[in-house]
């Protein structure tokens, strides 16, 4: 129990909850971005920017969709270059972690704000 | 025996007379049924009797003769000379262990972290006779059945990057074995099992990267086990903020 309280299993979780949202929404957006469009199996229109934004920027179901599409893939991606780099040699200490994680944290809380304001 | 030969390089470590291990090369006839392990027995009979191994049951069962074979973390008796051949062989002891002689790992330290994670059923026996026999579906044996097949071979003490970097790390088959009887609805010992499973050193030192899951000859996941209890920890974390003294007073 002594560990209970070390902030590594919220790190973890919201890493896992990034892995799941880029395994739900990132091959989706590979196609449509990287092979949709440019191969013309989807106009190149329905990527406009009067249609992404209206639909991104204006309404809430979009906005709440990028939302959990990006916050929680930050978080994933910063919790496996902090470890994959441990893994590779480099032990970098508290003051990096701090920068890494806080951050991914100023990094989310912006995200957050620029589409909720 | 056939004409063809084979050649073996084995890291070979004496601590009474060698400053560092060095590897030694043998040549050896080709049989095609030899696993690893017939291969070292015939250079310990015929070519060189000092050469120092592990072995014991030939059936991958014993988990006694786990050593790197082509940097792979394997099993002697179930790795075959002739899925090899005719390239030589390079034999080593297992990785992230100091080495006792030759293919010979000290594992004093793995079967301390082994104890430290209570590996029986804690609390079975309590129950008085009268009440009969402990019952179990077959829905809760298939809980935990693969994580009992871990025959303690500590391949995936040897393919785990981590236990390299972090030698206090807990590691794959304790906490494999761990979660086993966590999982064992006779069992009653979760409680005593947290600190070394969910500490600073036990799950939460893994950088999943799979590899213990890759190796492991029986078929146990110890990378799974591992991920489940990181979500269990997880959750036990937000709980604990909910409930701090777990709803006791």
């Amino acid at each position: 129990m002594s560990n209970k309280r070390h902030i590594e299993p919220l790190l973890w979780s919201l890493f896992g909850a990034g892995g799941t949202t880029i395994a739900f929404f990132f091959p989706a957006i590979i196609f449509v971005v990287g092979l949709g469009v440019p191969l013309e199996i989807i106009p190149a229109e329905a990527l406009s920017y009067e249609r992404m934004s209206a639909f991104f920027l204006e309404s809430w179901i979009g906005k709440l969709a990028l939302m959990v599409a990006l916050v929680p893939s930050y978080w994933a991606c910063i919790h496996r270059i902090y470890h994959g780099a441990h893994d590779l040699g480099f032990h970098p200490g508290g003051g990096v972690k701090m920068a890494c994680y806080g951050g991914t944290l100023i990094l989310s809380l912006a995200t957050i704000a620029l589409l909720l304001v | 025996m056939s004409d063809k030969t084979l050649t073996i390089e084995i890291l070979r470590y004496n601590p009474e007379t060698d400053d560092k291990p060095t590897f030694g090369t043998f040549t050896i006839p080709y049989v095609e049924a030899w696993s690893m392990l017939d291969a070292l027995e015939h250079i310990k009979d015929e070519l060189d009797s000092s050469l120092a191994y592990r072995w014991s049951c030939r059936m991958a069962v014993c988990g006694s003769c786990g050593m790197v074979i082509n940097g792979t973390p394997k099993l002697g008796c179930e790795t075959f000379l002739r899925d090899y051949y005719p390239n030589p062989i390079r034999v080593e002891p297992l990785a992230n262990f100091p080495i006792e002689k030759d293919l010979v790992i000290d594992s004093e330290d793995f079967i301390k972290k082994l104890e430290s994670v209570k590996p029986y059923i804690i609390n079975a026996m309590e129950k008085p006779v009268e009440e009969g026999v402990n019952k179990q579906t077959p829905q809760q044996l298939g809980l935990y059945k693969q994580f009992s097949m871990c025959i303690n071979c500590m391949l995936c003490y040897s393919a785990c990057p981590q236990m390299g970097l972090n030698p206090l790390f807990t590691g794959p088959a304790v906490i494999a074995l761990g979660h086993r009887y966590n999982l064992d609805s006779r069992d009653d010992g979760y409680e005593q099992r947290t600190e070394v499973i969910q500490g600073k050193n036990g799950v939460w030192s893994c950088t999943f990267v799979g590899y213990c899951s890759e190796v492991c000859p029986k078929n146990v996941d110890p990378a799974a086990a591992i991920n489940q209890n990181k979500l269990q920890g997880s959750q036990d974390w937000a709980l604990s903020f909910l409930m701090p003294r777990k709803g006791d007073k």
